[in-house]
């Protein structure tokens, strides 16, 4: 059973088209992740789901029930506010009072779940502060303390961590994950932080421009993205662009490039080549984790390619290379032991199977 | 030889050592800016209170003169029934002006915030009456008062022939005349700034509440008004400050009368040092505003430090 269903949903502001045309559903328990650049729609979407703005065209299902004209208290539902939107001036007990005190829930009921969630979250410490007193962190628990002593049908998240610091930020992404996993409740989650959404999301759905680029499970996302836009916004050294040419090198399918002696000859796979349906110009993507150097962990269907490094920025756990292709640069990634120099030419490897190639003209995966 | 010294100094500092001359300049200036201003209010506020404070103590009459008499103009203007007028009036104004201004002003603010269409025309009526000036409002509410081309001679032409409005030419209800002209002044003042207030309570929040299920009433009862509770102190601090200087308005509106049942610290203090003479006493009905001044500024000032310590104690 589908617990948010969304069909063509719409938004206008004026003359401007934020939304257009979205389509969506999540099933009873998953957790869904929108993700996408800043300004490509997603808030404006959470909150056509709640009903704090209105529908233009289309419509948002949850349950069974159709909700365009309903007010968001009757929707069932519960929100986190990347603001956290905290009553300033109530309790944190207060803040968890409101809602169910305004629905005219029974004061022992009120009393045990306040007890529940506070366990919960480990915030019975702090049930009789305001939250001026409270850290940034803390502030987070509660904003999500508020939304669980509800038993709503639907989670909505709005970018709940980043307003935090990095490293708090990992670990309330894991308090997040383990939390939805004891509650299993329905969870719409907007983040415009790709590894958040990977992470956590069981379905991702990807925006841009006010539209859903893919909308599928991590791992399909990441090895094979609809498009460019996906491949570049997903993954963190973004995937390499090269553009090439098909041709045949001994009867076999390859894509050639401009390397830094002339062009250089990618010997595709089988299954790349079998889906070309006669494309002649391709932008052959590779991520940075599939280029090594040639000889190292040695696979099947690698092509060598050779390319000058300019720049290394050692992470600790990783060393990450620019190389220089043509006029184009790519990223690498290595591992400390095997990393390249500032300045040396090395042969690279291309894991030719985790390659993706793209139309130019539509930049759609091929 | 310390001339050659200092500008030999002076070039030396400025090409490498030590603060460019530019850098220092440019500390110096907003000293030279603020020193005259902190000059003159030092000289106006500091130094006159403590000449007038001095001249109340004093045996002053037409001119100042510096005899020392102890607390006895003070002692003679307590005594005096126009005084106990005067500062019966003040109360019974900055109750009922400052309550009703607050209420009315919060009123209005509430209504503006409803999304109303043509928000900006509303503001603009409901702040005009403060761009008029006291002695403007006052001359024009008195026509308005005024049995014979006022309200009275509106609602009789209308047909109702017997009907009579006489607050400002009935002792004992004219202080009500100022109070209801004071009202229609200052309540725009007071939903400006009760609706700059609603405004800044964050969206979210507002959204939170919705969600939580609660009404629009509960919603402004309980998370949006006690959010700007400093709002209200700021509103009710201006406004009692106002009320405590009232003259202008007294004096065009009523001059005091009819008789002395209008009279007010501000408009006595006036006729003590101008009209009769008596610039002793007069300071010391001075002090006497002076310190009810204090009695409200000096703790909202207290208030203000404190709640911004605690504010940034919390970060
Ligand atoms: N109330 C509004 N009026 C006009 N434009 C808006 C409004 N809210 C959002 N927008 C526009 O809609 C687009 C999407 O906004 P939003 O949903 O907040 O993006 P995101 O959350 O993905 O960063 C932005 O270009 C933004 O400027
Ligand atoms: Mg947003």
């Amino acid at each position: 059973m589908a617990s948010l269903t969304i069909r063509n949903i719409r938004k206008n502001f004026g003359a401007v088209e934020v939304l257009k045309g979205i389509d969506l559903e999540a099933r009873t328990g998953e957790f869904i992740a929108l993700v996408g650049p800043s300004g490509c729609g997603k808030s404006t979407l959470l909150a056509m789901i709640a009903g704090l703005e209105t529908i233009t065209s289309g419509e948002i299902y949850i349950g069974d029930r159709l909700v365009n004209a309903v007010a968001p208290k009757d929707r069932d539902i519960a929100m986190v506010f990347q603001s956290y939107a905290l009553y300033p001036t109530m309790t944190v007990r207060e803040n968890m009072e409101f809602g169910m005190q305004s629905r005219g829930v029974p004061k022992d009921e009120q009393k045990s779940a306040i007890a529940r969630v506070a366990a919960l979250l480990q915030i019975e410490a702090l049930l009789h502060r305001k939250p001026g007193q409270l850290s940034g962190g803390q502030r987070q628990r509660v904003a999500m303390g508020r939304a669980l002593v509800r038993d709503p049908l639907l989670f909505l998240f709005d970018e709940p961590l980043s307003n935090l610091d990095a490293k708090l930020r990992v670990d309330m992404r894991t308090e997040i994950k383990k939390l939805h996993h004891r509650v299993g409740k329905t969870t719409v989650y907007v983040t415009h932080d790709q590894i958040e959404a990977m992470t956590l999301a069981s379905r991702i759905a990807v925006m841009h421009q006010g539209e859903v680029q893919q909308f599928d499970e991590p791992q399909v996302i990441y090895d094979s993205p609809a498009n460019m836009f996906v491949a570049g916004f997903m993954g963190s050294p973004s995937m390499n662009f090269i553009p090439g040419e098909i041709v045949s090198d001994n009867g076999r399918t390859a894509v050639q490039v401009k390397g830094v002696d002339g062009p250089t000859i990618l010997p595709l796979t089988a299954s790349h080549a079998a889906r070309l349906n006669g494309s002649k110009q391709v932008i052959f993507g590779i991520r940075p984790e599939h280029v090594s150097r040639s000889g190292i962990g040695q696979k099947a269907d690698i092509a060598t390619i050779r390319a000058p490094v300019e720049v290394v920025e050692p992470t600790g756990a990783e060393t990450m290379a620019v190389m220089r292709l043509g006029d184009q640069e790519i990223t690498g990634r290595f591992d400390p032991d095997v990393a390249p120099v500032m300045g040396e030419t090395i042969t690279l490897g291309f894991d030719m199977s985790h390659a993706c190639l793209f139309d130019p003209a539509s930049r759609r995966l091929i | 030889m310390s001339v050659s010294a200092s500008t030999s100094a002076a070039t030396y500092n400025s090409s490498s050592n030590g603060p460019p001359l530019r850098d220092r300049l440019a500390k110096l200036v907003p000293i030279f800016v603020l020193v005259p201003s902190i000059a003159a209010s030092f000289l106006y506020v500091f130094v006159f209170t403590g000449w007038t404070l001095y001249i109340s103590l004093s045996n002053s009459t037409l001119l100042p003169t510096y005899g020392f008499e102890g607390l006895e103009n003070y002692a003679s203007l307590w005594a005096n029934r126009r005084w106990g007028i005067a500062y019966t009036n003040l109360f019974v104004f900055s109750a009922f002006y400052v309550v009703c201004a607050m209420a009315i002003g919060l009123m209005l603010a509430l209504l503006i915030d409803q999304k109303i269409r043509a928000e900006s025309f509303w503001r603009t009526i409901f702040l005009y009456p403060l761009a008029v000036s006291f002695i403007v409002t006052g001359t024009v509410w008195s026509w308005l008062y005024n049995p014979t081309n006022g309200f009275e001679f509106l609602i009789r032409n209308l047909g109702w022939t017997d009907f009579t409005f006489a607050l400002t030419t009935d002792r004992k209800y004219a202080i009500y005349a100022i109070v209801i002209t004071g009202i229609w002044q200052s309540s725009g003042f007071a939903m400006a700034l009760f609706l700059a207030g609603l405004r800044s309570v964050d969206g979210d929040i507002v959204k939170a509440a919705q969600i939580d299920g609660a009404s629009t009433f509960r919603t402004y009862r309980k998370v949006i008004l006690p959010s700007i509770t400093p709002i209200f102190l700021a509103v009710a601090v201006v406004l009692l400050q106002f009320s405590i200087k009232t003259f202008d308005l007294a004096v065009a509106l009523t001059n005091s009368g009819p008789g002395i049942s209008t009279t007010f610290p501000a408009t006595y203090v006036y006729d003590l040092m101008f009209q009769r003479g008596q610039i002793g006493e007069g300071a010391a009905a001075s002090m006497m505003i002076l310190s009810a001044l204090a009695v409200v500024l000096i703790p909202y000032s207290i208030y203000l430090v404190w709640h911004r310590r605690r504010e940034a104690g919390h970060g």
